[in-house]
């Protein structure tokens, strides 16, 4: 049962981390929280439902294009959103995703419909036996697709140009520039990489609970972020622990003490981690500067 | 007594200039006959309506126009003002004229409690840090089934009486929610000029600037988030015996937001600019009737297109550059250093 427990929260902790690494690199780039990454999550999620039921793709290829598809959104709200917005004050950029984040979810809803979706499942609910411990098909594929996911963005990051130019610019984005990093174009890519992980954990998401629904972005994106915020905002590292230890915490507050404290429990860690110690497990401290 | 309202009211009158004066005027009357003019329930409603959101995003407006405190979790402070109010009436059998200060006073305690981060922590920290505190506030009054009925809400809040009449009609709350936007108005606009205010506008041009100039930074900021909760808790408990049923639903998110989109869309900082937000933003919805589902995106869009297209506002002044220190920036005298009046011995 306890270990069932932990299998559960690492499948969600997964999802989150998958979400966080996005506010990370993002804040990383930039130093901005997209308040939108978690609608951006949601579309992804439709186009992985939309690709499955209207077009019967199977699930790798509805994986695929949902992520495609949340990268380009992630490459337009950098360029109608923040790139705008690049010499105004921080909370200009921050209002304005917050409003965007409000029209997506609207307008999915419109779209959509406020009802939860799901796929026609085929009944055989395939489930293995480990250690005793219920674990389904559905997290065996959350697994596998994020750890992949996960070593291809550490073989971007460090083993590429493009990740040598976005950790570049993480560090000064003045340098960079003067050393030739086209500023604009990686902090583009950065939305894109970080939008496409958000779009697949939608998908994977959507697979897991099979439900698909427009304001499934805004709770996935507050906890992701309070993922990020617990790994230290600027670390892909930290968003994936941080993901992994509120995945876990969550599900066993809501197997033993109450599931309706499952939402609480990430807010207080959140209101917690930035009281306490605001640069969370692994993140540089915060200096003011003169 | 008669002196001190008599010299406090000139003291008032003499700030606003002449033409002001007869524009204000002409506004009060047209408020004061507003009922008189138009028999419908339906207009009565709107119209406290707008008066309930005017209260709440003048609170907004001083944490978050004149101290610079981003804040997304308004409703919160709007949620407690109103359960402590009901609770008190219904549970307690308070009387509404204790329920409704000791939900302001409620509400500035918790405005205290949330304004203490802001100790440490500044703009997406302290966004996030709010946003935060809004979510924990509702979701306590969904799952605190036993004092709240959770999310089948309080119904039948009693309206208040006085000396054992009962007050329940439109009308006593249309003049109600009037004479409380104008108590709001006056002590926002004597606030803002006051120490305090000065010393808040300080902070939030330069906080390091500030500090340095003696102001205490934390305890004003506390202040503030502990005055505009104070407001918040009031517009609350109006509401819940206005609306007679409240639940968890009525203090969510999006509430946050539409109080927050008065204020940017009138435009920080400006008295007259989040009034007229407020109004904007309340009669919209209701006038694209059809398109009330479109709610959400109208307000929405309103925050991003605001954003990018006038930071400030529409009654905004002109959006101060960022101060830049470097000895080049200074010495060229292209960017003077502040443009705002500053306290000449603050703090």
């Amino acid at each position: 049962m306890f270990l069932e427990q932990i299998l559960n929260g690492l499948a969600q902790g997964s999802i989150y981390a998958l979400i966080g690494i996005g506010f990370a690199l993002i804040f990383g780039v930039l130093g901005l929280v997209h308040f939108a990454h978690g609608e951006v999550y949601m579309i992804g999620a439709f186009i992985g439902f939309l690709m499955i039921t209207a077009f019967h793709l199977p699930v790798w290829a509805a994986l695929l294009l949902a992520i495609a598809g949340a990268a380009f959104v992630g490459f337009l709200v950098e360029l109608l959103n923040f790139r705008p917005l690049r010499k105004a004050p921080e909370y200009a950029s921050m209002i304005c995703t917050l409003g965007l984040s409000v029209v997506l979810q609207n307008a999915a809803m419109l779209i959509w419909g406020s009802d939860t979706k799901s796929l026609p499942l085929s009944s055989e609910n395939v489930a293995f036996s480990f250690f005793g411990a219920k674990l389904s098909m559905e997290q065996i594929l959350i697994f596998t697709v994020s750890l992949g996911l996960m070593v291809g963005l550490q073989y971007i990051l460090y083993c590429s140009k493009l990740g040598k130019a976005i950790r570049a610019i993480a560090q000064n984005r003045e340098a960079a520039a003067l050393m030739g990093v086209n500023i604009n174009q990686v902090i583009a890519a950065t939305f894109a990489i970080g939008s496409g992980l958000g779009g697949a954990a939608g998908v994977l998401v959507g697979l897991y609970y099979n439900a698909f629904y427009p304001t499934m972005g805004f709770m996935a994106g507050l906890k992701a972020f309070t993922a990020t915020v617990l790994g230290g905002l600027t670390s892909v590292p930290g968003a994936v622990l941080g993901g992994i230890i509120l995945g876990v915490v969550e599900n066993i507050t809501a197997a033993y003490i109450s599931s309706g404290f499952r939402d609480l429990v990430a807010f207080v860690i959140l209101i917690l981690v930035l009281f306490i110690r605001p640069s969370g497990i692994f993140g540089r401290g915060i200096q003011e500067k003169v | 007594m008669m002196n001190m309202s008599k010299s406090l009211l000139t003291s008032i009158l003499r700030r606003i200039d002449e033409k002001e004066k007869s524009l204000y005027l002409l506004l009060l009357i047209a408020v004061a006959i507003l009922p008189l003019a138009s028999q419908s329930d339906y207009v009565l409603r709107i119209a406290t309506l707008c008066g309930i959101y005017i209260v709440l995003a003048l609170g907004l407006n001083l944490v978050t126009g004149y101290a610079g405190q981003m804040c997304l979790g308004w409703a919160a402070f709007y949620g407690i003002g109103a359960y402590t109010s009901a609770l008190l009436v219904m549970r307690l059998h308070a009387s509404f004229w204790l329920a409704l200060p000791a939900a302001g006073l409620m509400a500035a305690f918790f405005g205290l409690l949330l304004g203490i981060p802001t100790m440490r922590l500044k703009n997406t920290y302290l966004a996030i840090t709010t946003l935060g505190f809004g979510e924990i506030v509702r979701l306590i009054l969904l799952n605190w089934t036993d004092l709240t009925r959770g999310s089948m809400g309080l119904p039948g809040i009693p309206s208040p009486s006085f000396f054992g009449i009962d007050l329940d009609g439109k009308l006593f709350y249309y003049y109600f929610i009037v004479v409380l936007v104008i108590v709001t108005l006056v002590t926002m606009a004597r606030l803002v000029d006051s120490r305090l205010g000065r010393a808040l506008q300080a902070i939030r041009e330069d906080e390091l600037a500030a500090k340095s100039m003696g102001i205490d930074t934390t305890r004003y900021k506390i202040v503030a988030f502990a005055i505009g909760a104070f407001f918040a808790g009031i517009a609350g408990s109006f509401f819940a015996h206005y609306s007679a049923y409240i639940d968890p639903h009525n203090f969510a998110f999006g509430e946050s937001i539409a109080v927050l989109s008065m204020v940017i869309l009138g435009g920080m900082r400006s008295l007259p600019g989040v009034v007229f937000g407020a109004v904007v933003l309340t009669l919209l919805p209701e006038v694209l009737r059809e398109a009330a589902e479109y709610r959400m995106i109208v307000f929405g869009g309103i925050l991003m297109l605001t954003m990018l297209l006038r930071p400030q506002g529409i009654f905004g002044g002109v959006q101060r550059k960022k101060v830049s220190l470097t000895p080049e920036a200074v010495g060229q005298g292209k960017q003077p250093l502040y443009q705002n009046r500053l306290p000449e011995k603050a703090g």
